[in-house]
């Protein structure tokens, strides 16, 4: 089961280090890593994308919360949440190529943000499986140079807030 | 307001912190704490001859007393050497507190001549760490980590401080907290009321309970709440190795260890029990053996200050959060509001069946006029300590013995390295109890491996008069990989015996102190005896035994609870 954890922690030095200690320590997964500072200088917010039964899931929340750094744990994905992630990719685009993608990046409603006369640099924000979609649309298109994505950062819809 | 070094301010925090021993070692990174400390009368310092001891010191002084123990080393190897200990009082939920020297502030990175990550490497062996970038930062850094050591569920925390925080020259004001608050730690006492209903609704109705109770016990110290609610509601108590003391041994209702090793009437009794109330206990894999077979039959109560030591193992179903101290008091009051009680009677043909588990004597072993047996040490060891002694343990063989064979009357009496196993850790540990506790008798139960882990003591023994006893069960090899060699890899002993064990009489003379030989049965008592009448020496009895003994009963690998080695021939 594929979970999104958000985590609020001290902004301080190390407190990074212990989170991601505790996940290679107990054997838990990291598929993705999100973390920055929030409105409050003093408070990180992370988000955390794994996968585990509801079981470990739960070990997982409570290992986090265990951690002195660390205010407020939730799992995003227990209740109704947008999800996105950041992704610039760079691909070649030459002759019949630069349209091409060009018309896949209006599809997916992805920016190019760079271009050069050989390569375009396209950013797309969206689900992991957007992202996902795009990336096999565009290694039909064209040749990926390099992609680089931000891992998943989420937040509760409605009421629901992580605050400490 | 005063103005102090940090350095300074490092001995005045402990001071006001009221901080009366501190086990350590110096070196260039601490030489302007150790220079502060000079001149400051009321804290008394160990001096070690290796970190890992003055760490398991600290940490039997803690167990002794309830005390969070504090040691102060050097940088680089010094804290390196410290990690073994920590690791060892992390495992087992030991408050402490180890305040290490770092190289300069604009060192750190640089690889700089002892220079270790020490947040770094013992980030996974910590509750939590403090770096001190600043003077300033020193005294609230220090409150913190003795709060945080101390409340929740227990552990070692880490100070780290560069030299240059430390600058004797460089004068802050000092002020020490006298209380501090952290938004993210507010761990939880007491428990869910509903939960706690529950609890008492359960306990009532068992037909078949056992009070499994674990260290979390001795620590929150709650062993007469323990005992009070036993004693009511007449429960059958099997107590872990670390539970060990948190119920009298003695008791008529105590079933002993349960366990690996544990005693067959607390194994069968789990097993076989249709309600397990654990009270700081954790589901240990020293315990439950197959998790999948584990207890079948029964509803499982857990108490735990600790959440992630709920339903980590073996699933709750009525799971209570907060102190066991406080938790079971909150059960008595519950009790008395529902009018609930437990009629005595209730449970008689449950103690009918556990009598025919006891009556199977299974700690019963071949008495021998020629060889010493190991068991009969620790029953002498017993009889001649009358069993009030602190025992503390290194680990093997020996700690079995010393756990199935010697019945704690009282919590911190028995003192080991449970959870981390750390050969070495008994000697150090019981010198760390002999300085809390001068009056008390304290004993080591240890081997000729575990005992040379920290031999080199002998020496802060000399230096400070600290007379422990030294019990070594001489067998010449290492006994527990030796019996498990036997067991399971047809006694192949691949690198388990020790050709060159020294002459431990002579290596405790060298020391100044008091070594005696025993090697016939006859000898035992009036060595023990003659041991134990020089209360002012240090005493190593280096006893020759059976080193074909092996511990039983004996879980069997892949078995539920009620599986089990009886000896060498017999098995359930």
């Amino acid at each position: 089961m594929r979970s999104i954890l958000s985590i609020l922690i001290e902004n301080e030095a190390g407190a990074l280090s212990r989170v991601v200690g505790l996940f290679s320590q107990r054997g838990y997964n990291i598929e993705s890593l999100t973390v920055a500072v929030t409105d409050d200088p003093t408070l990180s917010r992370m988000t955390i994308t794994t996968h585990a039964d509801e079981r470990k899931i739960e070990q997982i929340l409570k290992q986090l919360h265990k951690l002195v750094d660390v205010l407020k744990v939730c799992e995003l994905t227990d209740g109704a949440h947008i999800e996105r992630e950041l992704m610039l990719v760079k691909v070649k685009a030459t002759g019949a190529k630069r349209d091409e993608v060009k018309r896949n990046a209006d599809i997916f409603r992805g920016q190019i943000v760079d271009v050069t006369q050989s390569v375009y640099t396209v950013q797309l924000s969206g689900t992991t499986e957007k992202l996902d979609a795009f990336i096999a649309a565009l290694g039909e298109a064209t040749e990926i140079v390099e992609v680089v994505r931000s891992g998943v950062c989420g937040i509760a819809r409605g009421e629901r807030a992580l605050r400490p | 307001m005063e103005m102090l070094s940090g350095a300074e301010m490092v001995i005045r925090s402990l001071q006001d912190e009221g901080v009366k021993h501190i086990f350590g070692y110096p070196g260039g990174s601490v030489l302007d704490i150790y220079d502060a400390l000079f001149q400051c009368s009321d804290i008394e310092h160990f001096l070690v001859r290796h970190e890992q001891a003055a760490v398991h010191m600290a940490d039997g002084y803690t167990r002794a007393t309830g005390k969070v123990g504090c040691v102060l080393v050097t940088s680089g190897p010094g804290a390196t050497n410290c990690i073994t200990g920590i690791a060892t009082a992390y495992m087992d939920s030991i408050p402490m507190v180890v305040l290490s020297g770092q190289v300069p502030t604009g060192f750190i990175g640089d690889d700089a001549f002892q220079e270790t990550d020490m947040i770094g490497v013992s980030r996974p062996v910590v509750k939590h760490s403090f770096l001190c970038k600043k003077a300033e930062d020193i005294p609230v850094a220090i409150k913190k980590a003795f709060y945080l050591a101390a409340t929740g569920r227990p552990g070692p925390v880490v100070v780290d401080l560069p030299k240059d925080v430390q600058n004797p020259k460089l004068k802050f004001p000092y002020q020490y907290p006298e209380s501090v608050q952290m938004r993210s730690y507010n761990p939880t006492l007491s428990g869910h009321k509903g939960q706690i209903k529950r609890a008492v609704k359960a306990l009532m109705a068992a037909k078949r309970p056992v009070l499994y109770v674990g260290g979390g016990a001795i620590n929150a110290e709650a062993s007469a709440d323990v005992i009070q609610l036993a004693e009511q509601c007449n429960l059958p108590v099997a107590t872990t190795l670390m539970g060990l003391g948190a119920f009298p041994g003695t008791h008529k209702q105590s079933l002993g260890m349960l366990g690996m090793h544990g005693t067959y009437e607390a194994n069968m009794a789990m097993h076989n029990s249709d309600l397990i109330f654990a009270v700081g206990a954790r589901f240990d894999d020293r315990v439950t053996n197959a998790v999948d077979k584990f207890c079948p039959n029964a509803t499982i109560m857990h108490i735990d200050i600790d959440p992630t030591s709920i339903s980590k193992i073996i699933n709750a179903d009525i799971p209570i959060v907060g102190s066991v101290e406080v938790v079971l008091r909150q059960m008595q009051e519950m009790m008395t509001e529902m009018d609930a009680a437990k009629e005595q009677e209730d449970l008689a043909p449950w103690w009918q069946l556990i009598d025919t588990w006891r009556a199977r004597e299974c700690l019963v072993y071949e008495k021998s006029d020629k060889v010493i047996k190991p068991q009969q040490v620790i029953e002498t060891l017993y009889k001649v300590t009358k069993g009030d002694a602190i025992i503390t343990s290194d680990v093997g063989q020996h700690q079995m013995f010393g756990a199935l064979y010697y019945p704690f009357k009282k919590p911190r009496q028995w003192i080991n390295s449970g959870g981390l196993g750390t050969m070495g850790f008994g000697f150090p540990a019981a010198m760390g109890c002999k300085v809390a506790l001068p009056d008390e008798e304290v004993a080591c139960i240890t081997g000729d491996g575990s005992i040379q882990m920290n031999i080199q003591e002998l020496s802060t023994c000399m230096q400070y008069n600290i007379p422990v006893k030294i019990i070594s069960l001489n067998n010449r090899s290492l006994g527990m990989v030796k019996q498990w060699q036997k067991m399971f890899y047809e006694g192949r002993q691949s690198h388990s015996y020790m050709d060159s064990v020294p002459d431990f009489v002579k290596l405790a003379e060298a020391y100044h102190h008091v070594g005696i030989r025993v090697d016939k049965p006859e000898e035992l008592e009036p060595a023990l005896e003659k041991a134990f009448a020089m209360k002012d020496r240090l005493v190593f009895l280096d006893i020759a035994v059976d080193p074909e003994e092996h511990v039983y009963p004996m879980q069997i690998k892949f078995g539920s609870m009620q599986d089990m080695f009886l000896s060498k021939t017999e098995r359930t």
